[in-house]
C-alpha cells in the first residue's frame, strides 16, 4: 500500500469554534472544547456517542485525550496527543485517516481548547523545561525572537523588506475585516505595522500573532459514511509531516523550513500541485512564516514572497487567498492555531465564507507550523469535484 | 584534542562542556568517527550517530549567521545572535563588547567566556584582526 491509496478515503464532516477572543476567567480550557465539540457535531449532524476516537493536545491539562474525553464524557477506543506544537492538529488529519482505514476507529474528534488570553496573558508553554536549556542564558523572548532571526536572515540573503514582512499583516487584518468573528478588526497600514512596538528586531508587535482564549472541534470520518451526513464532505487529500529541528539555533537554514519536504510529500499524495490550490491557510502566528511558507510550499520561488505578497497580493482580491479568517494575525490565536487552519479551510470549500468567501473553490491548503519553525504538516483538503 | 580529564572529573557532555566553561575554555564536541563537531553536547553524533566523541579546543571563531536587537522595558537594548562556529556549530549567544545594533549577518566574531554565579556563559564579540 502506498499512501496517496489514501486519497479521500477520510472528510472532514465538522467543523466549530469555541466562543473566541476573551472568555475567561469562569470559563476553563475544556470547556471551549466542550462548546466547540457540541456545534461541530450539529455541524457534522451526528451524535456525542458516534465518536469513538479523540486527538486532542493542549498546554493546559495533563494527559490531553483523556482529559478532554472524561470532561466530554466519551470513551474512545483510539487516542492520540501526538505533541507538536501549533501543527499538531493538521497532523491529526493525517492520523485519523491512518487510524480510520486501519479499522481502528470510526469517527474522530479532533479538538483544542486554550484561555491563553484571560488566564495568562502569554504563551503558555507545553510543560515546564526539565533540561538545561542552551538558548535561556541569552535572553531570547520566545518564541517571537526566533522568527525574528528566521526573519533578518531573509530579509539579508533575499533583500526582503520590512514593508513586505508588514504587508502581511496588513491583508490577514483585510480578511479579518470580512470575518465577524476575528478579534482585531480594526483599519491597519504598512506605516502602522513598522511603526508599532519594535519587539525582537525586525518583528513589531503587529509582526506577531494574537494572544485569544478559544477553541474548536473538526470531525473526520470515512469518505464512505460522510456521504450520509448533513455538510457536503471536504476530503483529504493528502497530508504529509516533517521536522528537522527543535531551537532556532538548531535550524540549519533559517529561510528553509520544512515545509519544503512537507509540502512536495502532501502534494504527491494529493495527485495535485500549487496551481490547484485556490485558498491557503498558512500557520502566520509571525509574518515571517507567511514568507517562508509560500516559498516551501511553491507557490513562488525561494527568496520571492516578499515581492509576492506586495501590493495585496495576499490580500482579498489579491494573487492567492491566503489565510482568509484574518489568520493567527488578526483573527485568533489561543496558543495553538493550527484547528483554526483546517475549519476556515472548510468552511471555504463549503462555501460558507460569507463577506470573506472565495470565489469557486475546490482545493484548499492547509500549513501548521510547531515551535521554532520546527514541525511542519500540510494537508490538502477538497470538494468533491476534486475525486 | 582535549584532555579533559587534566581539567575536570566531569564526564557527562553537558557538565564537561560547563566545566570547561567555568575555567575559561571553549571546547567543541566532535566525532572520532566522522570528524564533524555538534552543538549542544550530547552522548551521541548527531550527524552518523556514532557515541565515540572526544573534546576539542576551540578558539571561539565563527561568523554571526542571524542577530535580533531586544530592548526590555527599562533595560539597555541587547543582542541576541546566532554565531556558526568555524568548526561548523551553530549556537545562539549575546553580542558584547559593543552596542546592540553593530552586531551584523557575517560580522567575524570571537567567544569571550563571562563568569557568572550559575555558571560561566560564551558570548562573542567582533574579531579585531
Amino acid at each position: 500500500m502506498r499512501e496517496s491509496d489514501l486519497r479521500a478515503t477520510t472528510a472532514v464532516v465538522g467543523v466549530a469554534e469555541s466562543d473566541l477572543g476573551e472568555v475567561g476567567p469562569h470559563l476553563s480550557s475544556l470547556d471551549l472544547i466542550g462548546q466547540a465539540t457540541v456545534r461541530a457535531l450539529d455541524d457534522a449532524g451526528l451524535e456525542k456517542s458516534d465518536i469513538d476516537a479523540v486527538f486532542c493536545h493542549s498546554a493546559f491539562f495533563q494527559l490531553p485525550p483523556v482529559a478532554a474525553a472524561e470532561y466530554l464524557g466519551i470513551r474512545p477506543r483510539y487516542s492520540d496527543s501526538t505533541a507538536v506544537g501549533g501543527s499538531t492538529f493538521v497532523g491529526y488529519l493525517r492520523h485519523a485517516t491512518a487510524a480510520i482505514n486501519a479499522g481502528m476507529c470510526d469517527v474522530a474528534l479532533i479538538t483544542y481548547g486554550s484561555t491563553q488570553r484571560s488566564a495568562a496573558g502569554g504563551l503558555v508553554s507545553s510543560g515546564k523545561p526539565l533540561m538545561k536549556s542552551y538558548e535561556t542564558p541569552f535572553r531570547p523572548r520566545l518564541p517571537v525572537t526566533s522568527y525574528a532571526l528566521a526573519a533578518a536572515r531573509h530579509m539579508h540573503e533575499f533583500g526582503t523588506t520590512r514593508e513586505q514582512l508588514a504587508e502581511v499583516a496588513v491583508a490577514a487584518r483585510k480578511w479579518a475585516q470580512l470575518n465577524p468573528a476575528a478579534f482585531d478588526r480594526g483599519e491597519l497600514s504598512i506605516e502602522d505595522v513598522l511603526a508599532s512596538r519594535l519587539v525582537s528586531s525586525p518583528l513589531t508587535v503587529r509582526d506577531c500573532c494574537l494572544v485569544t482564549d478559544g477553541g474548536g472541534a473538526v470531525i473526520v470520518t470515512s469518505a464512505e459514511r460522510a456521504r450520509s451526513l448533513r455538510k457536503p464532505p471536504i476530503y483529504l487529500l493528502g497530508a504529509a509531516e516533517a521536522h528537522w529541528h527543535k531551537d532556532i539555533f538548531q535550524m540549519p537554514d533559517l529561510t528553509v523550513t520544512a515545509a519544503a519536504e512537507s509540502g512536495p510529500r502532501a502534494f504527491a499524495n494529493a495527485g495535485l500541485s500549487p496551481a490547484d490550490v485556490d485558498v491557503a491557510q498558512l500557520y502566520d502566528a509571525f509574518t515571517i512564516n507567511t514568507l517562508l511558507f509560500l516559498e516551501d510550499l511553491g507557490f513562488c520561488e525561494k527568496g520571492e514572497a516578499g515581492a509576492f505578497v506586495e501590493n495585496g497580493g495576499i490580500a482579498p482580491g489579491g494573487r492567492l487567498a491566503v489565510n482568509t479568517s484574518g489568520g493567527g494575525l488578526s483573527y485568533t490565536h489561543p496558543g495553538m492555531f493550527g484547528i483554526f487552519l483546517i475549519i476556515e479551510a472548510v468552511r471555504q470549500l463549503r462555501r460558507e465564507g460569507d463577506a470573506r468567501q472565495v470565489r469557486d473553490p475546490h482545493v484548499a491548503l492547509v500549513h501548521g507550523n510547531g515551535g521554532m519553525l520546527s514541525s511542519q504538516v500540510t494537508a490538502l483538503l477538497g470538494d468533491s469535484s476534486t475525486l | 584534542m582535549l584532555e579533559v580529564q587534566e581539567l575536570t572529573a566531569e564526564v557527562h557532555p553537558e557538565a564537561v562542556y560547563q566545566a570547561l566553561l567555568d575555567q575559561a575554555v571553549f571546547a567543541v564536541h566532535t566525532c572520532d568517527r566522522c570528524g564533524r563537531a555538534h552543538y549542544s553536547p550530547r552522548v551521541l553524533c548527531p550527524h552518523c550517530g556514532s557515541d565515540s566523541l572526544h573534546w576539542e579546543r576551540s578558539d571561539g571563531l565563527g561568523t554571526v549567521y542571524s542577530t535580533s536587537v531586544l530592548t526590555p522595558r527599562g533595560g539597555e537594548p541587547y543582542a541576541v545572535i546566532l554565531v556558526d562556529l568555524d568548526e561548523g556549530p551553530r549556537l545562539m549567544s549575546n553580542f558584547v563588547g559593543g552596542p546592540a545594533d553593530q552586531a551584523r549577518i557575517g560580522m567575524r566574531v570571537i567567544v569571550r567566556i563571562e563568569p557568572r554565579d550559575e555558571g560561566a556563559v560564551a558570548m562573542f564579540e567582533e574579531e579585531m584582526s
